[in-house]
């Protein structure tokens, strides 16, 4: 049974403008344990779909199952990290975000540190366990963001876009890290991203979509071996089929 | 002789102790030099005999009514009398203010009932609802401190209210992904997400209680105060009393700004980084 199924999703959003469509009739399945990327066009919808998924939005169509359920809100079976930095609580150190999850499900004090140790040990930051999120750099930020996700082990991670706005080398650093702690902990992942070579780096299976409003265009396996290799003649193919999936020069690798 | 140097002296220079001291020295240089002006212009001017020496007393004649007052433990019961004054109101302010600047940022419909209020009500001068209270509640202590606290709040509910609403949305699904209850939305997101403005509003909600408590202390047929006291100088032209009293109210004043506020502020908001310092 697939771990998440996602039905003939739309949702319109309703501006005093008129009323605009976010995403239209998006369908796609999700594995135990797979990790899934989707890949658009800006404005496409990809934020739109991965916020219904989440359960911060409402769908004006369609629905979503988990483990065989059908979601109406947001839940702690689901883990998120943004693209935005500012996500991080500034009045918290790293450490007492990533406890936050936990303080929620009413865990002691010396228990929930002590797991929220480890989970900044998988993102390599426990020299920075006491450290203001301003004290921190963009990318350390959003590895504290992944361990706060992951800390009170959510069965899902969702992921929106969530190393673009970092620079293209801690970028590359950040995707390393996140292929491995996906192979250690497992977790079912959705990865919304625009930049398709990332996508060929993680990816068990892309959904590519339309334009605007979006839906989905085609789902493309990767079958690579990991550890990846971006510079590999197969990485590139990939890389070239989601862009001709995509129109062309629309998007940057 | 010189071919040896010492490797510290290729060290460039760290922000150690003689560069904080420095600092430290430039702040209190900085704070200092308006009083040192003001101070200077005002002693010209009462030697110089602008106005008539007991109108436009000489600072010396004004510390020297500090320092005899103060001995005589006239001042000090004055200043403590307001001070319970201020803080029983600025306390009502405080709590009231949050709670309803809260309840307006996270309901609509509280907003819907209090926004027309609070905007009818703030621009009124606190003062103006002066006779109204006396006439309620009576002279006295009772009414002061209720007014005090009534028309100290509106800066506090107004600041309280902008700083929910600036609180990122980004933050609130964060924390909803993880499970807070609403109680715990409340205390562990929203509070310290709009604790910037709050600390705001609790600055400028002070600065409202010190000025109708002075002119109420007036009105309010009180026997102690430092607005009693002020005001009770003026009718026997005893201007050292007067301004001894005005400086007694600038130094809390400042002692509350650098001591209460400011510490408040560089252990939370300044700390975080969600406010410069
Ligand atoms: N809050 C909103 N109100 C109205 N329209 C919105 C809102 N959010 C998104 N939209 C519209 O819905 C469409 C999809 O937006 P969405 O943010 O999901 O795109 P995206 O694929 O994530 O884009 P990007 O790659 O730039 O992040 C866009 O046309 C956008 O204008
Ligand atoms: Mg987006």
């Amino acid at each position: 049974m697939p771990h998440i199924e996602i039905r003939d999703i739309s949702l319109i959003y309703d501006t005093p403008s008129g009323s605009v469509p976010g995403v239209q009739g998006v369908s796609f399945s999700i594995e135990p344990s797979e990790f899934l990327c989707i890949v658009g066009p800006s404005g496409c919808g990809k934020s739109t779909l991965l916020n219904i998924i989440a359960g911060f939005l409402t769908p004006t169509g369609g629905e979503i199952k988990i483990g065989g359920k059908i979601i109406t809100g947001h839940g702690m079976d689901r883990g998120v990290v943004f693209q935005d930095f500012a996500q991080l609580f500034p009045w918290r150190t790293a450490l007492g975000n990533v406890a936050f999850g936990l303080e929620m499900k009413g865990m002691g004090k010396a228990e929930r540190e002590e797991i929220a140790l480890q989970q900044l040990r998988l993102v390599k930051l426990e020299k920075f366990v006491r450290s203001y999120p301003h004290h921190l750099s963009g990318g350390m930020q959003q590895r504290v963001a992944i361990a706060r996700a992951l800390a009170y082990n959510p069965a899902v991670l969702l992921m929106d876009e969530p190393f673009a706005a970092l620079d293209a080398l801690t970028r590359d650093d950040m995707q390393r890290l996140l292929a491995e702690v996906w192979r250690e902990t497992k977790k079912t992942v959705i990865y919304v991203t625009h930049n398709v070579a990332e996508a060929v780096y993680l990816a068990d299976r892309v959904v590519v979509m339309t334009p605007h409003p979006g839906t989905v265009k085609i789902e493309v396996p990767i079958r690579l071996a990991r550890p990846r290799d971006p510079l590999s003649v197969e990485f590139l193919d990939y890389q070239k089929e989601l862009l001709r999936h995509l129109g062309g020069g629309a998007v940057k690798a | 002789m010189h071919d040896v140097v010492p490797a510290s002296a290729f060290v460039p220079l760290a922000p150690g102790a003689p560069a904080e001291g420095e600092a430290r020295w430039r702040v209190f240089a900085r704070t200092a030099f308006p009083f040192l002006v003001v101070g200077l212009a005002w002693e010209i001017t009462a030697r110089l005999g602008v106005f008539p020496a007991r109108l436009f007393p000489s600072l010396e004649e004004v510390a020297y009514a500090l320092v005899r007052l103060t001995v005589a433990g006239i001042l000090p019961h004055h200043a403590g009398e307001t001070l319970l004054r201020l803080f029983a109101g600025f306390s009502i302010a405080a709590v009231m203010g949050v709670a309803i600047g809260i309840a307006m940022g996270r309901s609509r419909r509280a907003e819907d009932i209090f926004l027309p209020l609070v905007s009818i009500g703030a621009p009124i001068p606190g003062i103006a609802y002066a006779p109204l209270f006396l006439l309620w509640f009576g002279l006295g202590n009772f009414a002061t401190i209720l007014l005090v606290g009534f028309a100290s709040s509106f800066a506090v509910i107004i600041n309280t209210w902008t700083g929910v609403k600036a609180v990122k949305e980004i933050w609130v699904r964060s924390a909803q992904s993880m499970g807070a209850d609403n109680q715990r939305m409340f205390r562990q997101v929203i509070l310290p997400g709009a604790l910037p403005y709050i600390l705001t509003g609790l600055r400028l909600g002070m600065a409202q209680a010190w000025r109708i408590l002075v002119v109420v202390e007036m009105l309010a047929g009180v026997q102690w105060g430092l607005g009693w006291m002020i005001f009770g100088a003026r009718e026997l032209l005893n201007t050292d009393v007067m301004l001894a009293g005005v400086a007694v109210i600038g130094i809390i004043g400042l002692i509350l700004e650098k001591h209460v506020f400011q510490r408040l502020e560089d252990y939370t908001v300044v700390r975080w980084g969600m406010m410069e310092q």
